[in-house]
């Protein structure tokens, strides 16, 4: 090769037509795809719930994007149907997820709707799931010798308890745990992908 | 359009483009014979691996070697001396910050109820602080400054505005000392690779200009009419990176599942345009230039190069099997990794003719028992990537342990092991002084290859059987983690093991450092053969 100009034009060809496949075309074709009907907005308590999944960085063991029965078992999981664009429309950015080290979160509101499961979990997953790996958020919660009023007091099982102490979840973790209630796409989506 | 037709008009296009490039670029070199790959060496030079000492070996071969050709190599690679070696400073900091950081999430994962007290030690950040660690510390700034020290060499002239290079190293290692502590302290973009936020990724952008700009200034003031493949690899980097993070990076630009699909065409463009190239150009230069012979095929060259520029721009989707984005999307990305294949085995025949009758030279030079593995790691790594993108593969592999093997198979097995070659070359010549204990040096490739050895095989069967698991809906969920546990404990072990390699290693360059005048030792950098100049 003797012109540098035809190898970098060459080159930002290449890259043009691979940006044009997987974003402009994306870009125009489903980056405004309207909410599915039954989609509710996040609430500001959930979108601050949803910061802190994403500062600890849930997305990089649990998926939200459970796939077709007709290629894996999700569903027969309990993980939901298998979702579409328009079940992202307010997740900015989408948390799609590449590992299930645990189990895909896109519908655990529907599974678990019960705060004080999710805040125990949080403080000791162990407690309520023997043998997980998930790590322990004990920087979520205080743990005093009485609470105050108006606080939420975390009932775990007893051996999990710290003796003659009472945990008290900070208001980080009860926004996590109200984005993590807020996550139901089990509403119905009728849709040319969900029904292939 | 159903997904046959695109299949087939993806699949013709591909190849009717990158004929029509092989084409254009090939048309003035008929006449020639293959002498594109002889550019590298000075006249006379072939048949004699590079060594640190020229001007005594040019009273030995009086008259055989062009001196004044040797002497622009080493005005050219004084050019560099300050600028590479700061690189090389910086990716030292970064590999030692990266992999502790690495072990310590990997251990995170069969004891997670180790370290849990402080939210930026936790699985999530700790994790991500190791990845933006290799991904904007350890790799571009040993991959940069390799390009530095390679290009003015290639283009036998002395780099321009060095100190340009200077500044934008500086400004970019701020940037990073700035994101990772934002992501430490839990401030994130939240999307995998492009966690840094974007008020930080201004400073890359600058850093990163001001980095380029010397190389293409260099780039315009060549003295050779031929580019070697080399430069084809990195001036192509230089470009593409930019706009992949710039595109990338712009806020409020992708929303919804389209910023899913951008997520994976930069998270894999970074792996393909970026590194990957930095890290061939550098065994498309040190390899002919160990064993003192050229490159076996120019042809294949061409073939390899712009097979990667077309293909490897358009796998990205593969991330995405079974996802909620358009069908045609994921599989026209799985039909360019297949596609792959095509310039993968290009560059393994290539390397496999080059080295043909010289392997005796592995046990000489350890800078090319690095590059051979890494070169070998490519191949491996690249046939695998193409398999897992297969659906029947991907349902099994895809969201498990299985995946982190291969990427670490690629970007360690691959890239990190090429640019350690490439250190152990570079450094004697940039400081003028040479690796100590070459011994150390055996200790670091050995340390490492076993490590990675280890991690990749452990978490290859863990991803595995995990998927396996996960795949069958009569086994509990609870039983695909069960099963992957001493496969995580073996990854820590490999993990362990490489992150020792990497003291051994920085702890060598330190004394390497601080050391006396620097001593000549045949057996380390060089080749001992006799007869070598």
């Amino acid at each position: 090769m003797h012109s540098e100009t035809r190898l970098i034009f060459g080159g930002l060809t290449t890259l043009a037509v691979a940006t044009a496949a997987l974003v402009v075309l994306p870009y125009l074709t489903v980056r405004d795809t309207p909410p599915v009907a039954g989609l509710k907005p996040y609430t500001s308590a959930q979108l601050r719930g949803r910061t802190q999944y994403i500062q600890h960085g849930c997305m990089y063991c649990h998926s939200q994007q459970p796939r077709a029965q007709a290629f894996a078992p999700d569903a027969r999981r309990a993980w939901g149907r298998a979702t579409v664009a328009g079940d992202y429309a307010y997740d900015d950015p989408p948390l799609l997820g590449t590992m299930r080290t645990g189990p895909d979160l896109m519908n655990i509101g529907v599974r678990q709707p019960s705060d004080q499961w999710h805040l125990g979990h949080l403080y000791q997953p162990r407690a309520y799931a023997p043998g997980s790996i998930m790590p322990a958020y004990p920087f979520l919660f205080e743990v005093r010798d009485k609470a105050e009023a108006g606080e939420t007091v975390v009932t775990l099982p007893p051996d999990f308890t710290p003796k003659g102490k009472v945990v008290v979840a900070r208001p980080e973790a009860l926004d996590l745990v109200s984005y993590l209630k807020s996550l139901d796409r089990s509403y119905p989506v009728v849709d040319a992908a969900s029904v292939n | 359009m159903n997904t046959l037709s695109i299949l087939m008009s993806a699949f013709v296009l591909s190849l009717v483009g990158l004929g029509f490039f092989i084409w254009s670029q090939r048309s003035r070199l008929l006449s020639r014979s293959a002498d594109g790959s002889e550019v590298i060496f000075a006249r006379g030079e072939i048949g004699h691996p590079e060594t640190l000492t020229p001007d005594r070996s040019l009273k030995a071969g009086a008259g055989t070697v062009d001196s004044q050709e040797l002497l622009d190599r080493a005005a050219a690679d004084a050019s560099t001396a300050a600028v590479v070696f700061f690189f090389y400073c910086c990716a030292f900091v970064w590999l030692l910050v990266a992999s502790a950081a690495g072990l310590t999430a990997s251990i995170k994962l069969h004891a997670p109820d180790w370290l849990v007290s402080e939210a930026w030690l936790s699985f999530g950040r700790i994790r991500t602080l190791h990845l933006n660690a290799v991904a904007y510390g350890w790799a571009p700034m040993a991959g940069l400054g390799t390009a530095l020290f390679i290009i003015p060499r290639l283009l036998k002239t002395e780099l321009v505005g060095g100190r340009y290079a200077l500044l934008g190293g500086a400004l970019w290692n701020a940037a990073l000392v700035a994101g990772l502590g934002s992501l430490a302290y839990g401030v994130s973009d939240g999307m995998e690779w492009l966690e840094i936020p974007w008020q930080i990724d201004i400073l890359f952008v600058a850093g990163g200009a001001l980095v380029g700009l010397p190389l293409i200034l260099t780039l315009l003031r060549r003295k050779v009419a031929h580019l070697y493949v080399s430069v084809w690899y990195m001036g192509c980097a230089l470009f593409w990176f930019p706009v992949l993070f710039f595109v990338a990076n712009v806020p409020g630009l992708h929303r919804g599942v389209e910023a899913a699909t951008m997520n994976w065409w930069f998270g894999h463009n970074v792996l393909g345009l970026f590194y990957t190239p930095l890290a061939l150009a550098s065994i498309y230069y040190f390899l002919p230039k160990l064993i003192g012979r050229p490159i076996q095929s120019y042809n294949l060259s061409l073939v390899g190069f712009w097979g990667l520029a077309f293909f490897y721009g358009q796998v990205g989707g593969h991330h995405l099997v079974g996802g909620p984005v358009p069908a045609w999307l994921v599989t026209l990305s799985i039909v360019q990794s297949m596609m792959m294949i095509l310039p993968v085995v290009a560059f393994t025949v290539n390397q496999h003719l080059t080295l043909k009758g010289h392997l005796g030279a592995l046990r000489h030079s350890p800078t090319l028992q690095f590059i051979c593995l890494g070169g070998l790691m490519y191949t491996a790594s690249s046939v695998q990537g193409s398999f897992e993108a297969l659906r029947s593969v991907n349902v099994i592999t895809h969201f498990t342990h299985y995946t982190v093997a291969h990427a670490h198979l690629g970007l360690y097995g691959f890239v990190t092991m090429v640019f350690f070659g490439a250190i152990y070359f570079v450094v004697p010549r940039v400081t003028g002084r040479d690796w100590p204990w070459p011994r150390l040096i055996s200790l670091h490739f050995w340390l490492a290859a076993t490590g990675i050895a280890i991690y990749f095989v452990s978490l290859t069967i863990g991803g595995w059987l995990q998927g396996s698991a996960m795949l069958d809906e009569s086994r509990g969920f609870m039983e695909s983690v069960r099963i992957t546990l001493p496969y995580l404990q073996g990854r820590s072990v490999g993990g362990a093991l490489m992150v020792l390699s990497h003291v051994v290693f920085a702890a060598h360059f330190v004394r390497l450092l601080i050391g006396g005048a620097g001593r000549t030792d045949q057996s380390s950098t060089r080749l001992s053969a006799p007869g070598a100049i």
